[in-house]
Formats: structure tokens, C-alpha cells, sequence
């Protein structure tokens, strides 16, 4: 078979312009997740026991879920959940939404874990010796502890963020057209260069996220340094 | 002065008549056109790859012959409530989610490629049959396959969550044909299957067998073989029990149907050259659609 | 949310005639366990290999393990499978291509692709925690076995594996729990697996709740049956003398 990349050019600017739904998927759920992912990692660490129990069942349940499955649940939950509780304009695309939240709250899941070993890691000494200067416990955490934790956190919460972004092309089922889709299904379907666009956005893929992944390195290498 | 006091009372009853006739409507809107009202938007469900019925154009639009039935019952909505402005929005289904996401809410109504049938009444309602297509198979004309006894122990590719799909495997377990199933999400993936050579046929309505060959890289490869393994009738989708928004349907779709329109449309999708690659689907308009276009019905054919 | 629940649905008989509802998500959990097994022993049988391809003394080798990982970990699951079904076979001759489409069954097509998808996509991560283990071993060690006498064959074989495979029990618990997970990515082709039945009784039975409950569960069972696995596993091979390990 004769491979045609020549053909992929015509519909280059239409097929990336997929990748902008990507990467704001990323974005949102990455500052969210580390927001909602922080919270829930210091109720885990918190000393009421409701908070912990609901922490850790929160975290469990979205850890042993598919994320395709989350997807698909949210996809069926969200355009009635929001009828009840917001009110959204009723021309937002549902879909979008619904993966945002999808995405959203199960990356935190994720996230809090890391947060978490990374506030467990700042030694026991710095908070009472906080507590011994006068702060209360949550200037402590505030003001000593989870700025050091995301220092040395950093690193990992950036790796999470490109698996985030591989894991954003499973929006493909919910037929919104990223770049995946809309290089395969819509451009290779209809022009017959399913195995060239397959081949192209592998190639898209493995160029972004092997630099990204090179630069969190570098990053890594300065801060341990 | 008696005149002028039975001109009066005329203007009073024609102005009491607008009250109350309006005051009906607000009132008496219910499920579908109540929320329509309410939103200032409808939500029509179409499909990507349904060719020629509601797929995407060169430049990402959705058109087809069931899109024409779409945009008709739009017209219809905006004149009946009134809302010359009414918002238009589009989101794609596929044969697995029209359903439950029609139940939620997510989109009003939809016009592609969805069978009426019993057990789909079960769930959602059904307009005035827009289409009648029989179950037939797409094979390459060098195969030499002719029907279904052709392919015992072949592969044939069916879209997933159509009805070919249930006929499909009905017949093989009947018949102990061993066809080897392939499903695949929707009918552009199950062309692809089929060009690949990784299925010997695919089975789906003949209408859409045209469409997809009709975007086939050499479509005459392809063929249209065997005896229709059933007939479907093809009707727009709404939510179950909303009898005043299937109404306002049937009407649009029997006037549409009655005054010539819809064989207009056919003629347009089925016989002349269509987007995106300015093809002919050579479909002839079938004794069973003339019927139908003669006397308009929402009857289900199984 | 309006409509009221219907469990009974399970034990309604499938429009195509073959079985219940019940039997569907049945064959969906089984394939789910099914493609678990084989990707799980395929990607820590490939791990395993690129893990200590990469520790070695020789550049070469330990440049082409870096490849392999660097290949998958940069390539989402959902084009990497899709390559194999979609892309593999158009590459290859016609008569292989042929070989693969339809002297073999279909369903086993699917499986096989998936299972080297998924098993290639884990063996990449569980690559890693094999490369930390052994570097994470004392010098010490590979040392002392070489002035003993020991080939770096024999090293590796009887004293650096041994130690490292019992430190990547923990991580590669965690990795298994992964491809559990990433497996339903393999519904995207076709895989009839427990998401792909999930979509199935969307569309045929029509209670979409109910039958995500019931998939929902059906992962959570798994996650619980690897999770009890791995800990007996980890159990068994633990060293006397080590902090959880018998006296």
C-alpha cells in the first residue's frame, strides 16, 4: 500500500485546530484538579474523621473506575445535573461540559495523591516548630508546609499532566471532535487516509509530549539540584 | 351609535379571542415545546456519517435528505411558538447514544437514519415515516457474492446498535450460517472494515449502502446484492409520549410529503450529484416511497 | 434520574436471541479478565526484558530499551490500538494481511491487537519500575557477585532480579490496576469487553443506569481480586528478616 502524506496538508489548519479542545481540557483540569486534588488531600491528612472517610472514598472510588467509564457516566449525568443545579444558557455544549467535569474530578483523584505523599514527605519538625512560633495550623500549612511540598511535587504533578493530555483523546467517544477525531474519523474516513492519520497523529503525539516530558526533566534536574 | 357599539364589541371579542388563544398556548405547551420555549433554542440530533440522509458536507455542515425534514420541523416550531429567532444547535448521535441522550435531554429531536420499530417505541416516539429502505449487503463485485448462503463462514461488518445488527445475528443463529460478525461504532467505520478487506460484506438499509459507496475511493468496486432481509421505515425520533410536539410533525412531514416537496428532496439527494465529492447515488425512488409519499403514515414495519 | 428503577431488566432476553442481559455483561467481564491476563503477561514478560536492557554496561542495548519506552509512553492507548487494527495491516503483505483478516476469527483478531496494544503500552511502565528496582540495588551487590566469580549473566539471575522483582511487586500492583483500566480502551476497536457492553445495553436495553451500575461494579470486583492477588504474591516471596516479613 502506498502511504499518501501529501494529502494530510489540505486539512492540516482544520485537523489542529482539534488539538486546541486538548489542550483546554488539560489546562482546566490540570488547575482544577490540583485546586480540588489539594483539598482533598489535606482532608485526608485532616483530623476529622467525616472529612477523612469522605476523602478517602472519593479517591478510591474514581481510582478503580475506567476513565472511559467516568466519561460515559458523566456524559449520561451531566445535562440533567445541570438543568438542577445551574443554569447554565442552554446553547453550552453539554458534551464539552461533561467532559470538563469528567476529566476534572477524576484527575483529582489523582492529584491529591500526589499532593499528599508530597505533604507527607515535608518533615514533622517544621510544623510544630511552626506551631512553637505561634502560628495556628493553618498558617502553618499554608505558610511552610505546602510550599515546600510543591517544590518538590512539582515534577510529578507536571508527568500527570501529560498523561492528562494522552488521556484527553478518549473524548473520542463522545464524538467531540479533537484532534484524533477529527484527523481519523472525520478527514480519514472521508478522504481514505485512515492509516496515514493514524500514523501523523501518533507522530504529533510522541513529538509534543516527549519535549514536554524532556523540559519537566530539566526542570526536575534544576530543583533537586 | 348601534354601529359603533357592534364594532366594538367585534374588536373586544377579536382582541379577547388573541388573549385567550394566546394565553392557550403558553399554557398549553407541554414536554419538548415547553422546554424549546423556555431555552429559546432546539437541539437537533444528527448524524456524521449517514450519507445521503445527515452527514457532514466539505466544510463540516450537516446536510442530507432527513436534514431537510430537520430544518422543515424547525420552520414549523419557530412558526408555531412564534419565535422567529429560535436558536439552532447540532449534536452528532450514533446508533449507541441517540437513545439515552435523547431521554436526558440532551438534544430535542433527531432526523438521520433511525428505524421506527416496536421494540425502539418502547423508549422514544416516532414521526410520520420519512424513508423506507430494505436490509440488503455491499460486497466488491469481484467477490461473486450474490446473497446471504454466499457468506457462510465469511466476516460481514454491521454498524453497532442498528437493526441489521439484531437481524444479523437472529438469521445466523436460525440458519447456523456461521457468519463471523464484526461491529464497529458507526457505518464509516464499517466501510472501512469493508474496504480493508477485512469484512466480505456489510450489511445495513440500501440506501445508506449507496451513500457509503458513493464515498468508496473507486465506488464501482462495490455492489448492492441480495434480497432485502427486512424493510424499515425511517422516522424522526422524540421524546416517548410527547403527543403535541409529534403533531406538530406529522403535519409538517404529511404536508411535506403530499405537495411534492419530499420527492424533491429525494430527487435532489438520490439522483443528482451530492457533496463532498459531487457523487451520484443512482437510487431510484421504490414503489413502497411513492405509497408513502402518496398517503403519509407512521406505521412500523416489523 | 426520573424513571423509576428496573433491575429486572438483567434477565430480559437480548434482542438477539442468545441470552439474557445478565449473560451479556457476563461475557464483557470475561473478556475484560481475559485481556488483563494476556496483556498483563505479555507486558511483564516485554517489561521485564527492556527493564534490564536498559540497566546493561552496553549503550547500544540500553539505547533501544530507552526507544521502546519512549515510543509508548508519548503515544496515547487509543492510536496505538488503532494502529494495530487500522494501520498494521496495511503495512504489511497483502498475503499477511490477508492471514490476519480472514483465515483468523475476527473476535480473535481483535483480542490479539489488543492484547499487544495493551501489553506493549504497560510493559513500557512496568520497563520503568523494573530499571528503578535494579539501580535502586547496592553496587554493592553486583560487585561482591562478580569478585566472586559470578558471570553478569549469573549476577543478574541469582542476586540482582531476585531482590529487585521483590521491590517492584508494590508499583507493578499498581501498573496491573492501571491496564485494568486502560483496557476498556480497547471497546474503541471492537473488544467486547465491559465498557463496549456497557454501550450494548445503552442501546438495546435501554436503562442506562441501571447497566452502568452494574459495569461499575463489575471493574470494582476486579480491582478488589487483583488487589487481594498481588498482596498474597507479595506476601509469599517476602524475606525473613525484612521489616513485614516472618522471623
Amino acid at each position: 500500500m502506498d502511504l499518501d502524506f501529501g494529502q494530510i496538508l489540505p486539512n492540516l489548519s482544520y485537523i489542529l485546530h482539534g488539538l486546541l479542545l486538548n489542550l483546554e481540557i488539560t489546562a482546566t483540569t490540570v488547575i482544577f484538579g490540583i485546586i480540588w486534588g489539594t483539598l482533598l488531600a489535606i482532608m485526608r491528612l485532616s483530623s476529622f474523621k467525616v472529612l477523612r472517610w469522605f476523602a478517602l472514598g472519593y479517591v478510591n472510588i474514581f481510582r478503580s473506575i475506567p476513565l472511559m467509564m467516568v466519561l460515559l457516566w458523566f456524559y449520561l449525568l451531566v445535562p440533567q445535573l445541570l438543568q438542577a443545579f445551574l443554569d447554565l444558557p442552554a446553547t453550552t455544549d453539554t458534551r464539552f461540559i461533561s467532559a470538563l467535569i469528567a476529566f476534572a474530578l477524576f484527575e483529582a483523584a489523582y492529584y491529591s495523591e500526589i499532593i499528599r505523599a508530597g505533604i507527607q514527605s515535608v518533615s514533622k519538625g517544621q510544623i510544630s516548630a511552626s506551631l512553637a512560633l505561634g502560628m495556628t495550623k493553618g498558617q502553618a500549612l499554608r505558610m511552610v508546609v505546602l510550599p515546600q511540598a510543591f517544590r518538590i511535587m512539582t515534577p510529578l504533578l507536571l508527568t500527570q499532566g501529560i498523561i492528562l493530555f494522552q488521556d484527553t483523546t478518549l473524548i473520542y467517544t463522545l464524538s467531540l471532535a479533537d484532534f484524533f477525531y477529527r484527523a481519523v474519523n472525520i478527514v480519514g474516513n472521508r478522504d481514505g487516509l485512515v492509516t496515514e492519520m493514524i500514523i501523523f497523529t501518533g507522530a504529533v503525539y510522541f513529538v509534543i509530549c516527549f519535549t514536554v516530558s524532556r523540559l519537566v526533566n530539566y526542570y526536575k534536574k534544576r530543583v533537586t539540584r | 351609535m348601534k354601529k359603533k357599539t357592534q364594532l366594538a364589541k367585534l374588536v373586544l371579542s377579536f382582541a379577547m379571542l388573541g388573549a385567550i388563544s394566546h394565553a392557550a398556548i403558553a399554557e398549553d405547551l407541554t414536554g419538548t415545546l415547553a422546554k424549546i420555549k423556555e431555552n429559546g433554542v432546539v437541539v437537533i440530533g444528527h448524524r456524521e456519517s449517514s450519507v445521503p440522509f445527515s452527514y457532514y458536507d466539505a466544510n463540516q455542515k450537516v446536510v442530507g435528505y432527513s436534514q431537510d425534514y430537520a430544518d422543515k420541523i424547525v420552520d414549523a416550531v419557530k412558526e408555531a411558538l412564534n419565535m422567529p429567532d429560535l436558536q439552532v444547535k447540532y449534536l452528532p448521535i450514533t446508533s449507541q447514544n441517540r437513545i439515552p441522550l435523547l431521554q436526558n435531554g440532551s438534544y430535542d429531536f433527531e432526523c438521520g437514519s433511525t428505524t421506527n420499530n416496536v421494540a425502539r417505541q418502547q423508549q422514544a416516539d416516532f414521526s410520520d415515516t420519512i424513508f423506507i429502505v430494505g436490509t440488503r449487503f455491499l460486497v466488491k463485485e469481484s467477490s461473486k457474492i450474490k446473497d446471504i448462503d454466499d457468506l457462510k463462514g465469511k466476516n460481514v461488518v454491521v454498524t453497532s446498535g442498528t437493526t441489521s445488527e439484531v437481524k444479523l445475528n437472529n438469521i445466523n443463529d436460525e440458519q447456523k450460517l456461521n457468519i463471523r460478525i464484526i461491529t464497529t461504532k458507526d457505518h464509516g467505520d464499517s466501510f472501512r472494515t469493508l474496504e480493508s478487506g477485512r469484512a466480505a460484506a456489510f450489511l445495513i438499509d440500501d440506501a445508506l449502502l449507496a451513500g457509503e459507496r458513493s464515498r468508496a475511493k473507486k465506488p464501482s468496486q462495490w455492489v448492492i446484492v441480495g434480497k432485502p432481509l427486512s424493510y424499515e421505515a425511517y422516522g424522526c425520533m422524540l421524546r416517548k409520549g410527547d403527543t403535541q410536539f409529534k403533531a406538530l410533525m406529522d403535519k409538517e412531514i404529511s404536508n411535506y410529503q403530499t405537495s411534492g416537496q419530499a420527492e424533491k428532496s429525494f430527487n435532489r439527494w438520490f439522483k443528482e450529484p451530492i457533496p463532498p465529492k459531487g457523487l451520484n447515488m443512482n437510487f431510484d425512488l421504490s414503489p413502497e416511497m411513492k405509497a408513502l409519499f402518496a398517503a403519509p403514515n407512521d406505521k412500523a414495519l416489523d | 434520574m426520573a424513571t423509576s428503577w428496573n433491575w429486572g431488566i438483567f434477565l430480559q432476553p437480548t434482542p438477539f436471541g442468545d441470552t439474557t442481559y445478565l449473560g451479556w455483561i457476563w461475557l464483557g467481564f470475561e473478556m475484560t479478565i481475559l485481556l488483563a491476563l494476556s496483556s498483563g503477561i505479555l507486558a511483564f514478560l516485554v517489561g521485564s526484558f527492556f527493564g534490564v536492557l536498559r540497566t546493561l554496561p552496553n549503550r547500544f542495548l540500553a539505547f533501544i530499551g530507552t526507544c521502546y519506552v519512549e515510543l509508548f509512553r508519548n503515544v496515547p492507548l487509543i492510536i496505538h490500538l488503532f494502529f494495530w487494527v487500522y494501520a498494521m495491516p496495511m503495512l504489511v503483505p497483502e498475503s499477511v494481511r490477508d492471514w490476519l483478516y480472514n483465515d483468523l476469527d475476527p473476535m480473535f483478531f481483535t483480542f490479539l491487537m489488543a492484547t499487544i496494544g495493551l501489553g506493549l503500552f504497560t510493559g513500557a511502565r512496568i520497563c520503568e519500575q523494573v530499571r528503578t528496582a535494579i539501580i535502586s540495588i547496592p553496587a554493592g551487590q553486583k560487585n561482591a557477585a562478580i569478585a566472586l566469580g559470578l558471570t553478569l549473566r549469573q549476577s543478574y539471575l541469582y542476586i540482582i532480579l531476585p531482590n529487585a522483582y521483590r521491590r517492584v511487586l508494590p508499583p507493578l500492583t499498581s501498573e496491573m490496576l492501571n491496564m485494568v483500566k486502560n483496557s476498556a480502551v480497547a471497546s474503541t476497536i471492537g473488544y467486547i469487553d465491559l465498557t463496549k457492553q456497557a454501550s450494548q445495553l445503552l442501546e438495546h436495553a435501554g436503562r442506562p443506569y441501571e447497566s452502568f451500575i452494574a459495569i461499575t461494579i463489575g471493574y470494582v470486583i476486579i480491582n478488589i481480586a487483583i488487589m487481594l492477588i498481588m498482596q498474597f504474591i507479595e506476601k509469599r516471596v517476602r524475606l525473613p528478616g525484612t521489616i513485614g516479613g516472618k522471623a
